[in-house]
């Protein structure tokens, strides 16, 4: 961090500080004063965007009195590669694997809400087993999702522990999309029409071995954090955020279910196979960084039930719809949105009926969530502004895509 | 507003807009089951007119400004310019669409009008989903629609990062993705995949090409 002159000298000329000064930050309420940081208590600080505990290259500009914080400015963009102009100039098929690259800890999401957008566009439906195969798949990177979150969360807040618990056990969910589909991380594991491939001999098995090994981790992760008076008092009541709030700022995901709306796209609005399963939507009632918490833990259970649902009754059958070699999606448009880990994935895409998408737009839970950043900070202190960041969950490939 | 209930969608861009990818080379993936040949595309579904209590009730008040059709099950109004204000509020306060899922324009660089811009809305109470689009031209500006949902800034300001479009009465409207000092909006079809604005590039970065 970058601290201002502490003895308010009016000779300090660092770049940042112009740049701050520059930026005019209206929507914080502050005039930058000509003689920055003289006669006043209140000091801009630059948080990143090397900074550890902003997950990635995320900028935050605050605003103190004191170690009190009055107001941030998220400067975003690093990360930008213009994934919505690249699929303007790939092919719909080629795209496939780019979508992974946003939320790249839960790639197998991205995935699932790419192909479904196209097929939507085509009228064309995955088979059954194709379903069943993305859902398995799909749940089990919400768990890994989850638990990336959980363990970097609680590393940002000072719990070591839980990151080698996490980090242990998500390793089990990859080696079973290695074993899938030849990759780790950004899997690229579903096709436009249903799944490039069959499920490995004694995948079911791996996958039932995996919720037996995992459910008690998931109790163990909870030992460790759920009553400890350390975590409490670091979360509670922290970074609090209403429901009314939520849906003005057109928050979604674990954030908006801790804040009391019982809003689930899996339940409102179900794809893929989820309306064949049984699973609940796990609320929170004071929308704070530890209902946020207790949330995505909640989550994680409901996902091994869903899992364990649907490697029980994984329907025998083809995994490809018909689908053109070629694909040329009649002249039309069409959003489709899942729930991603972190919120409402959409896409929406414009066809012009010739194989690459006219336009294709990328509706990012990650961006759009961290516009509430702003709201759950003020009047909390520094410390507690990195819990924040924490909670909402971000990766920074899909804010910046 | 008469020709766009026969054509909601402009005409394909024309040829060499797009990246010289061979339109007949397969894909990579090939997805297709080895047997059967699939069978010959038909043509697709065309946008039929939506009809409920809600668009009887805007189009009795607001007459030809707006259309209303549905595609592949998706509702959506195409309005006049003037009305956007009016009617996205009018859709939050008496409609219940609370959510503003995304803000986003396509651009017809061929057209008179240039810019589609969308507003894609969502109601938790009736679970419905709405698309709102309207035409504006190249310059031409829309109000903002923050004072009806918050979400709306940032949405907003990546429309103007990537399109240039400006919105009226937005409390701080400047690029978000892109530096402050880039040129060019890359969203738009005249802007180049491999184009980069360089001068920005040797200023801020010392090198002589991003590329």
């Amino acid at each position: 961090m970058n601290a201002g002159t502490p003895d308010g000298s009016n000779a300090h000329t660092n770049d940042r500080t112009h740049d701050v000064a520059n930026r005019g930050l209206s929507n914080l309420d502050l005039d930058a004063p000509a003689t920055p940081y003289l006669d006043s208590n209140e000091l801009i600080i630059n948080m990143g965007p090397q900074h550890p505990a902003t997950h990635g290259v995320l900028r935050v500009i605050l605003k103190l009195d004191g170690e009190k914080v009055l107001g941030t400015e998220c400067v975003i963009g690093y990360l930008h590669r213009g994934v919505e102009k690249i699929g303007e100039n790939r092919t719909y098929t080629m795209f496939n694997p780019y979508v992974d690259r946003m939320d790249y800890v839960a790639a197998v999401s991205n995935g699932l809400g790419y192909c479904e957008a196209v097929e939507k566009l085509m009228n064309v439906e995955a088979p059954a087993r194709a379903k069943y195969i993305r859902v398995i798949l799909t749940e089990l990177n919400r768990v890994a999702s989850h638990q990336l979150w959980l363990g970097t969360h609680a590393l940002d807040i000072g719990a070591m522990t839980p990151l080698f618990y996490t980090f242990r056990d998500r390793e089990e969910i990859l080696k079973i999309f290695e074993k899938y589909c030849g990759a780790r991380l950004t899997t690229h594991a579903f096709r436009i029409g249903g799944c490039q491939y069959e499920t490995y001999a004694g995948f079911e098995k791996e996958v039932k071995n995996f919720l037996t090994y995992v459910a008690p981790k998931i109790d163990e992760y909870e030992e460790l954090l759920t009553t400890n008076r350390i975590w409490l008092e670091r979360t509670k009541n922290v970074g609090v955020i209403s429901s009314a709030d939520c849906v003005a700022l057109g928050v979604t995901g674990p954030v908006l279910r801790a804040s009391g709306v019982k809003w689930d796209l899996r339940k409102a609005q179900p794809y893929a196979a989820y309306s064949e399963f049984d699973f609940d939507i796990p609320v929170g009632t004071n929308g704070d960084t530890y209902d946020r918490y207790l949330v995505r833990v909640a989550e994680m259970r409901q996902s091994l039930r869903i899992i364990e649902q649907a490697v029980n009754g994984i329907p025998e059958g083809p995994i490809m719809a018909r689908v053109p070699k070629v694909i040329k999606p009649p002249v039309g448009e069409i959003y489709h949105s899942i729930e991603a880990p972190k919120g409402e994935l959409g896409y929406f895409i414009v066809s012009d009926g010739t194989t690459q998408p006219y336009r294709l737009r990328v509706r990012p839970p990650s961006f759009v969530n961290l516009q509430a950043l702003n709201r759950m900070v003020r009047g909390l202190l520094v410390a507690d502004v990195i819990a924040v960041i924490g909670t909402i969950d971000i990766v920074l490939g899909e804010v910046d895509r | 507003m008469a020709e766009e209930i026969k054509s909601p969608f402009p005409p394909p861009p024309p040829e060499g807009e797009k990246s010289p990818v061979a339109e007949d080379r397969a894909p990579i993936a090939s997805t297709a089951p080895a047997k059967p040949a699939p069978p010959a595309r038909p043509e697709g579904p065309v946008p039929v007119p939506w009809t409920s209590p809600l668009v009887e009730k805007y189009r009795s008040q607001y007459g030809s400004g707006l259309v209303a059709l549905t595609y592949l099950g998706q509702n959506y109004l195409t309005v006049d310019r003037s009305l956007v204000p009016d009617i996205l509020r009018l859709l939050r306060d008496e409609e219940q669409f609370d959510y503003c899922v995304d803000i986003t324009a396509v651009h017809y660089p061929k057209r008179e009008k240039q810019f589609d811009v969308l507003w894609n809305l969502y109601s938790y109470p009736r679970n419905e989903r709405l698309r709102v689009k309207t035409q504006i031209a190249d310059g031409a500006s829309i109000p903002s629609s923050v004072p009806i949902w918050p979400t709306a800034n940032w949405l907003e300001r990546e429309v103007y990062d990537m399109f240039g479009i400006q919105f009226d009465g937005h409390p701080d409207l400047k690029r978000i993705l892109l530096p402050d000092g880039w040129k060019g909006h890359p969203l738009r079809k005249d802007y180049g995949i491999l184009q980069q604005d360089q001068e920005w590039v040797q200023i801020n970065l010392g090198i002589e090409s991003g590329q």
